[in-house]
């Protein structure tokens, strides 16, 4: 993460419509290094829809999303992102170890090699064990580790604290500060209260 | 970061996955194997008509058994959303697709060729076309896989998208079918054969280059 280059993501005047209901209208909100956006409102409000158009996986209905000042297919945007949802995107039938190793070949690496990550995540000693085994609070710190070992300057987070004790989320929440401190940026949606240390958190209620 | 780590990192994933769940390999070559066998006890004692149908009842059999292996090819990625994490990778999707398509068909397609020759003795298959066999389920099986990602890619994110995926991917079957089939038929008389196998050579190419890019874009489609 260089300083010479300053990230912004950008977004404008954004609409979403699912299935003939209008989950949100006119938003807009830019996002530089360093912030947090954390999206609120209640269930069904379109947080999670506006996180997987954040993604590419949807299509804005109106509006327009640019990344560092251009449009997301012609900027580097999808080699900086990461992406942690509702699913684990992890496979049960593969150990924590071998999961790692194919998020590392999908992406970049990252400051973290695979041991030095499970070690930040509480799960150096489950390396070789088969991720069916794990509870649901240690897989959700497996895919939070997937954040660690690439290189990713977004990080766009689905309800990371789901099933995660209270150690588990202090962790993920030291995590973050340190990413933002070096530079990197994040927009998660979350029901429990955030507090981050030193960063700026900008919050918007999705209604 | 490489594109060929990231595509060999994904044909092993799937090749160690295959191997933990094996139900996944020895389903489609069981149902072969079973449909294959079941063809004498129902025809009865016509060794001739059995022989002179062998080619048929082999190529029809393998393109059922691909059939019933497709949904295996994305189903799991897709409910655990490992196919999420696969398509925003930057690299270019088309080519992670290829990757596990190859990987399917290392694990479905390449056990029908194995034990091919076998039941082909067993149906009385003249032994100077089960190099032909061998070389038409070699050139078309992959081309099954291929085709048949595209519709699986389209029905993935559908409840119960079985029925609709035969329908959309059989009609597409039929041409390899015919020219295959054919050609070993064509072998057994020992008639020329090159025709056959041209068109066959020119499918797998077509569809090798062809069918990653719509595959792509289905599942785009379908973990919206």
């Amino acid at each position: 993460m260089s300083a010479s280059v300053s990230y912004l993501l950008q977004v404008n005047n954004l609409s979403c419509v699912r299935d003939d209901r209008l989950l949100f209208e006119g938003l807009s909100f830019a996002i530089s290094a360093g912030e947090v956006l954390l999206l609120e409102g209640k269930n069904g409000s379109g947080k999670t829809s506006l996180l997987r158009i954040l993604c590419g996986f949807r299509e804005p209905d109106v509006g327009d999303l640019s990344w560092c000042g251009d449009a997301l297919s012609d900027s580097s945007y999808f080699a900086d992102l990461a992406y942690v949802g509702h699913l684990e995107g992890v496979k049960k039938e593969l150990t924590v170890y071998e999961n790692l190793k194919v998020a590392l070949a999908l992406g970049q690496a990252g400051s973290y090699s695979i041991m030095e990550a499970l070690t930040r995540v509480n799960l150096e000693d489950f390396a070789d064990v088969l991720v069916g085994a794990l509870s649901a609070g240690q897989k959700r710190r497996l895919s939070l580790a997937r954040l660690l070992i690439t290189k990713n300057i977004l990080w766009i987070l689905d309800e990371p604290f789901t099933s995660l004790d209270r150690q588990g989320i202090a962790l993920i929440e030291t995590l973050m500060s340190e990413h933002c401190a070096k530079g990197g940026m994040i927009v998660l949606t979350s029901h429990h209260d955030l507090t981050l240390q030193g960063v700026d958190v900008q919050r918007i209620m999705l209604s | 970061m490489s594109l060929a780590n990231a595509f060999f990192a994904i044909i092993k994933r799937d090749l160690v996955l295959a191997m933990r769940r094996r139900s996944e390999i020895a389903n489609p070559l069981l149902f072969f194997i079973l449909v294959i066998t079941l063809f004498p006890l129902g025809i009865g004692a016509q060794p001739h008509l059995l022989q002179s149908i062998a080619p048929g009842i082999i190529w029809v059999s393998a393109l059922l058994a691909a059939m019933l292996s497709l949904d295996s090819l994305f189903r799991s990625d897709f409910d655990d959303g490992s196919l999420e994490q696969i398509l925003l990778s930057a690299h270019p999707a088309s080519l992670l697709v290829l990757a596990k398509v190859v990987a399917h068909w290392l694990v479905t397609g390449l056990p029908l060729l194995i034990v091919a020759p076998l039941l082909a003795i067993f149906l009385g298959m003249p032994t100077n076309s089960l190099g032909i066999l061998l070389l038409t389920l070699l050139l078309g099986t992959p081309v099954l896989s291929l085709i048949g990602a595209i519709g699986v890619a389209l029905t993935v994110g559908l409840r119960r998208g079985g029925m609709i995926l035969s329908l959309l991917v059989l009609p597409l079957y039929v041409p390899v079918l015919i020219f295959a089939s054919n050609a070993v038929e064509m072998a057994g008389a020992g008639l020329p054969i090159q025709a056959q196998l041209n068109i066959l050579i020119s499918f797998l190419f077509m569809a090798v280059f062809l069918a990653p890019w719509p595959t792509a874009a289905a599942l785009k489609m379908s973990i919206n």
